[in-house]
């Protein structure tokens, strides 16, 4: 090869850009745009629902207060992890969630699948204050969870524009949308059934512990108690058709 | 194109233009201010408002005097000296809040359990004003500063790189600020909402035209290898953010949005995002800075021609295959693991192609190291630069990754490359540039710079060893298991055991701010003119070139 003839792409600026865009293109291309179509990149399992309002409610939360900086949501298939937090995260898992919550620092621990692991006393008393329950502890504490009523006038909008970057909310569920919400979280019964049916595993209590107020600390709380809990590992086999 | 409009009237349209568009963004501004829907996109629309109105009245009174800001007698360095004074001031608020968040991982009491002051949103401040304030800003200075005077023509546009210059700042402010009222999408180094991410667009392109039509007109034949990697920084990074922040708001009147990807393909685009954030803000636009400035100081030519073609276009490639090595044994696929380790592997080579044509460029000035801090920086620089990119690889090993990832020893490696690389090239560029700029002889004080040199080297040291002790040994405790089979440490063991290690970072970083600091002050005694302190001793370094428009004209394109 004669270098001489790089002068092409160096004597012209537009040569030159094209060159570029070619060049940096590839690699995504080949490295994303097949995990939209290779139906092995999901795997099939039963259970896995979207979240409900009261929980989507709460995952804003957790987003907005940048948990994701120090909370993994990702069980890597290793031994130890497995052993630590239960079974591997699958890619499953996560396909309602907009942006993904993987993380990518354990500075607290991986949280994929907290649902169910502590009482909602204990979450309250860890949230408002962290080190009353866990000494070492060198998480924030945030006290004004409990205090701020949870903000949900635009729920149904929530529900909508998730519906419109995939995750299969009915036009009945985004219609049901407050009511839903407000039920989960112990106000009222009417309904209930529909709700539980539309929502299947839904847990249905004041989380923070006060049922005279929805406050932001219910919705978060909603949400950790979820984490996890949905796919049926009963029914999930590995090595069958969701072998990659 | 030039013939259609004669000087005048392409001068009518640029006024007419800038002021339309400042009109159009009071307009903006005060729709999102009065119809704003939540009181953080309110807020955002009276600063919109606010600095528009301020242009816009800047611009008309400069129109109404006729005064001719276009001096085409001259290079374009009033924008670049703004680009000066705003990486210093970005780059001491970065600094300083990563010290702050560093104490309060140490001390967890001093996030003071107030929304705005808890590490989760502090966070992403300091790596939004580190990289993309303190880091873009050094960038675009420099960018304006070398692409002018390697293609010997004034900067193409009167307004559109002061809009770039500006427009920047404004993203800056509205992407931190929002971050410490809780407007985030959680996607990490583009946690910005789809409307800043949407004016951050905007900018970015005008920043692309103008480069562009800056290297469309030179007056040198070729283009100069440092414009190759400022072209690749400006044009791959464009790719990166509209991809990666493509959403759905709830409201165009609202801040919170869903972006459109979820779960594996969401991680795999973010990651994609996310490395090359690192490849080429990080390290392709640095790169541009290192092929100008450490041959300009040194006063030696580029050690191989042959060398910076193939790195060049190896590097870009390959980069951007090296996303996935941050999802590692997570839901991935593992083709897709398997190629981004592989990749990364690969991505040594060319990594270090670049290290040895910086370093190599020293050849016959090695004793510039003993009597010119300001080139020892650079050099350092470039050593770090070596070091962190034979450290990525290294970690992208999947078995080696297993142990690194989520612990400290990432956050190690990252700042040995934003340290030592990113942040001491941009220190030796501005060490080099406010003497250019201003006119000057010599820097104020070249002892400080050897106090700024060492007092930092010290800090990046602390910093870096504390983090690979604290990160393998937390890796090693999460796996360790006892002589009965079971996992020998509970979580918060392994948190606890963090402890000492926190505290010497924080002290490293606190070293690293004191010689920021340090920096700040030689640089503005030197701007201000004040009668250097050991003129002397510094090195005979030459005045930056003059424009010379009539001199060896060669039209190029």
């Amino acid at each position: 090869m004669s270098w001489a003839k790089h002068q092409i792409l160096e004597k012209s600026s537009i040569l030159m850009l094209v060159m570029i865009l070619i060049v940096v293109a590839i690699g995504g291309l080949v490295e994303i745009a097949p995990l939209f179509w290779l139906s092995s990149t999901i795997e099939k399992v039963k259970g896995m629902r979207p979240y409900t309002p009261l929980e989507l409610a709460g995952r804003d939360i957790y987003v907005r207060e940048g948990c994701y900086v120090c909370h993994s949501q990702m069980i890597r298939s290793l031994k130890d992890e497995v052993e630590r937090y239960g079974h591997y995260s699958l890619a499953a898992e996560s396909m309602y969630d907009h942006p993904f919550q993987w993380g990518s620092k354990r500075t607290g621990p991986d949280l994929a699948r907290l649902g169910g692991k502590y009482s909602d006393e204990w979450h309250r008393a860890h949230m408002i204050d962290p080190r009353a329950v866990v000494p070492e502890s060198v998480m924030p504490g945030y006290p004004f969870l409990a205090e701020r009523e949870l903000g949900y006038d635009d729920i149904e909008d929530r529900l909508r524009v998730n519906a419109i970057v995939g995750v299969p909310y009915s036009e009945e569920m985004i219609a049901a949308a407050r009511t839903d919400l407000e039920l989960q979280a112990g106000v009222g019964t009417e309904g209930l059934e529909a709700f539980l049916a539309a929502y299947p595993k839904a847990q249905v209590r004041s989380f923070d512990g006060n049922p005279d107020r929805l406050s932001e600390l219910d919705a978060l709380i909603a949400y950790m108690q979820m984490l996890g809990t949905l796919v049926d590992f009963a029914s999930f086999d590995a090595a069958g058709p969701n072998l990659r | 194109m030039a013939a259609l409009l004669d000087r005048d009237e392409w001068r009518a349209f640029s006024d007419f233009l800038a002021l339309g568009g400042a009109a159009l963004c009071v307009i903006l501004g005060l729709v999102l201010a009065l119809a704003g829907e939540d009181p953080v996109i309110a807020f955002h629309g009276c600063v919109l408002l606010g600095a528009a109105a301020l242009a816009f009245f800047f611009i008309l009174t400069q129109i109404m005097e006729k005064k001719e800001t276009h001096d085409a007698t001259n290079y374009a360095d009033g924008v670049v000296r703004a680009g000066v004074i705003a990486t210093v001031f970005w780059g001491l608020a970065g600094f300083i809040v990563g010290d702050v968040i560093a104490w309060q991982l140490a001390f967890p009491v001093l996030n003071l359990d107030l929304p705005w002051t808890s590490f989760g949103r502090l966070r992403p401040v300091h790596t939004s004003a580190v990289i993309f304030a303190f880091g873009g800003n050094a960038l675009l200075a420099t960018s304006f500063y070398v692409v002018q005077r390697t293609c010997r023509t004034r900067l193409a546009g009167k307004w559109s790189p002061w809009f770039v210059f500006w427009g920047y700042q404004l993203f800056i402010v509205l992407a931190a600020t929002g971050y410490v009222l809780g407007v985030t999408q959680s996607k990490e180094y583009a946690e910005p909402e789809w409307y800043v991410d949407l004016w951050l667009t905007v900018v970015w392109v005008v920043y692309f035209l103008v480069f562009v039509a800056t290297l469309a007109k030179r007056k040198e034949p070729h283009i100069y290898v440092a414009n190759w990697f400022y072209l690749a920084f400006i044009v791959t990074v464009a790719m990166l953010h509209i991809v990666n922040n493509l959403a759905v708001p709830l409201s165009l009147v609202g801040s919170k949005s869903y972006v459109i990807y979820s779960g594996v393909q969401d991680a795999m685009t973010q990651w994609w995002y996310g490395h090359n954030a690192v490849g080429f803000f990080l390290t392709a636009g640095f790169l541009g800075m290192m092929y100008y400035f450490v041959p300009k100081r040194a006063e030696r030519p580029i050690y191989s021609y042959r060398l910076s073609v193939v790195h060049f276009w190896s590097l870009i490639f390959i980069y951007i295959w090296a996303g996935p090595h941050h999802l590692h044994y997570t839901a991935l696929p593992d083709w897709a693991q398997t190629l981004g380790m592989t990749f990364s592997i690969i991505l040594w080579m060319p990594s270090w192609g670049g290290m040895i044509n910086g370093l190599m460029t020293l050849s016959g000035a090695w004793d510039k190291l003993r009597t010119d801090p300001v080139i020892r920086m650079l050099v350092v620089a470039v050593a770090f630069y070596g070091m962190s990119t034979f450290e990525g690889p290294l970690m992208s090993i999947k078995s080696v990754n297993s142990l690194s990832h989520y612990t400290d020893w990432t956050i190690g490696h990252v700042h040995s490359g934003a340290l030592g690389w990113v942040a001491y090239i941009s220190f030796g560029a501005l060490y080099c540039l406010v003497p250019w700029l201003w006119h000057r002889k010599s820097l104020y004080s070249q002892r400080l710079v050897e106090w700024h040199f060492w007092i930092s080297t010290l800090g990046i040291v602390l910093y870096i060893t504390s983090m690979w002790v604290s990160g393998i040994l937390q890796g090693l405790m999460w796996r360790a298991y006892d002589h009965l089979g079971f996992l020998e440490y509970s979580f918060v063991e392994t948190v606890e055991a963090m402890h000492p290690f926190y505290v010497i970072r924080a002290i490293g970083g606190l070293l690293f701010v004191i010689g920021a600091f340090l920096m700040t002050y030689n640089l503005w005694r030197t701007a201000r003119g004040d009668q250097p302190v050991d003129a002397t001793d510094q090195p005979e370094v030459a005045a930056a070139p003059e424009f010379r428009p009539g001199q060896y004209t060669a039209p190029a394109e």
